[in-house]
């Protein structure tokens, strides 16, 4: 039985399926973010905003990233940068 | 232990025995006093559940279906408006399965604006796929609070559960109601057990749980929709079972049953004309009943405990070789044929083998009209006459 084929009575309960980790929804999107790490303070707004928490932080390494697996090119991201380090860049 | 408690007392002892994890309710009148009381309990220090006093319904019925979405055993309690600010959530929270259990102190919707009791706030959310149970008077909305965390979290439901008591009429009237001692009723209620989901070759529990990340709730198409849907009305259907199996055992150990959990009948056996009713009212038909038993007349009882899943075939065996059936709806159905409980038995004997009944309608008791012992031999009396009926008539309306 493939996952396709299952009938309603073999579908799991309450419409549950796998993790949602599973869907990469990176792939909805037109533009991608850009951070410009030399300007970058990481003052981490960008990370309180993104609605998705596609950006990670790396506190060792001191990195603030993108995550494109699941960034869907919102752009909240750019706007809300106080020093306009990150640039909306339309995807190929 | 026999005490005095008013209907909303008797559901907030009921939820305090069943140990429950959260309580996340909004004070509406006349549900007030069970939050009220419960908030009591909860200052006291006498439970150690999660009180979560909310802004709104809408988030009270949010809150339970995340607390249940990770595994607590969770209630909510509210009336008229305070439902339908709950609209959106209550399917939302039989199509995601969640067992939560609800007590709906029974109000008129509004407008115009009325507190007191009749059915049309759950009758709004009939077709919302919750288990509907409407209660009689104060000891069964007490039984009725401790049996439906059983019939929601069975294994085979996985539903949650309204279940309705009249406003004022049973909500604030003092009765005498018997009560399990507290371990009792936790022995009877139990632990709430978690359900299994099957995603791909892996058996999971159905429960939010950070190192077996699942997805509830998620995206379902025109592709998948339709199964899940189909999926959850068969899960209503097939707890008619549960109900009456949780009837049963509740019976052994309380000595009071409900009829075989979702219809009881009432001196039926030799009945030429019976009234089919919910709620308190079908307290006031047996009394009046007994009266006209006492005069010779052949009269009975169908009173409908679970609304929905609808009990067609219970029904239909009570309703067999009676002459006359009035159904008594305490809403109506704006522009439909009767009203709802009318509507729905009125299918039904479609399918009765044989001749069939006559059939009525008597709409009642809106926004918290009186309904009479002397309305009610009306309605048997209007049933047995050989006059042009209305299929549908309005009893204590001013005409």
């Amino acid at each position: 039985m493939s996952e396709e084929d299952r009938n309603w009575r073999e579908l799991p309960l309450g419409a549950t399926w796998r993790s949602s980790c599973e869907y990469l929804t990176g792939d909805w999107r037109t533009e991608h973010p850009i951070i410009d790490q030399e300007v970058c303070t990481r003052c981490l707004i960008c990370f309180m905003y993104c609605p998705e928490g596609a950006i990670k932080w790396d506190e060792e390494k001191n990195l603030v990233s993108i995550d494109y697996d699941y960034c869907k090119g919102c752009g909240i991201c750019a706007d809300e940068c106080p020093r306009k380090c990150i640039e909306m860049k339309r995807d190929e | 232990m026999i005490v005095g408690l008013s209907g909303d007392e008797a559901v907030a002892y009921g939820v305090k025995q069943a140990d429950v994890d959260i309580v996340a309710a909004y004070p509406i009148t006349p549900q007030t006093i069970i939050v009220e009381k419960f908030s009591e309990f909860y200052d006291n220090g006498e439970v150690d559940t999660e009180f979560v006093p909310v802004e709104s319904e809408h988030s009270a019925l949010s809150a339970c279906v995340g607390a249940s979405a990770a595994g607590a055993r969770a209630f909510t309690a509210t009336a008229s408006q305070g439902l339908a600010l709950m609209h959106e959530i209550v399917y939302i929270a039989s199509g995601l399965r969640l067992p939560i259990v609800m007590a709906v102190v029974n109000r008129a919707l509004s407008a115009p604006i009325n507190i007191h009791g009749d059915h049309s706030d759950m009758m709004a959310e009939r077709d919302s796929g919750w288990i509907q149970i409407f209660v009689e008077d104060a000891q069964e909305a007490y039984d009725a609070t401790l049996q439906s965390f059983r019939i929601a979290e069975d294994l085979n439901v996985q539903l949650p559960v309204m279940y309705g008591l009249d406003g004022f009429t049973i909500s604030h009237t003092l009765q005498r109601v018997e009560m399990f001692e507290d371990l009792k009723a936790l022995d009877f209620v139990g632990r709430r057990e978690l359900a299994k989901v099957r995603i791909f070759d892996k058996l999971v529990d159905y429960a939010l749980d950070p190192e077996n990340p699942l997805s509830l709730g998620p995206l379902s198409l025109p592709d998948y929709y339709f199964e899940h849907k189909r999926q959850q009305e068969e899960a209503i259907y097939r707890s008619s079972e549960t109900i009456k199996k949780i009837n049963e055992e509740f019976g052994e150990i309380s000595g009071r049953y409900y009829g075989n959990g979702l219809i009881e009948l009432y001196r039926i056996e030799d009945a030429d004309l019976s009234i089919i009713c919910m709620g308190s009212t079908a307290g006031t038909t047996k009394e009046v009943i007994d009266r006209l038993r006492a005069d010779g007349k052949k009269v009975g009882l169908i009173k409908v405990r679970t609304f929905r899943p609808f009990p067609k075939d219970d029904i239909l065996k009570g309703i067999r070789g009676l002459k006359g059936v009035a159904v008594l709806d305490r809403s109506g159905s704006y522009g439909g044929i009767g009203g709802p409980l009318f509507g729905d038995v009125r299918n039904a004997i479609n399918d009765l083998k044989g001749e069939k009944p006559l059939i009525l309608n008597y709409i009642y008791g809106l926004g918290g009209r009186d309904i009479t012992m002397e309305m009610i031999k009306g309605i048997y009396d209007d049933l047995e006459s050989e006059e042009k009926h209305d299929l549908v008539s309005y009893v204590g309306l001013r005409s």
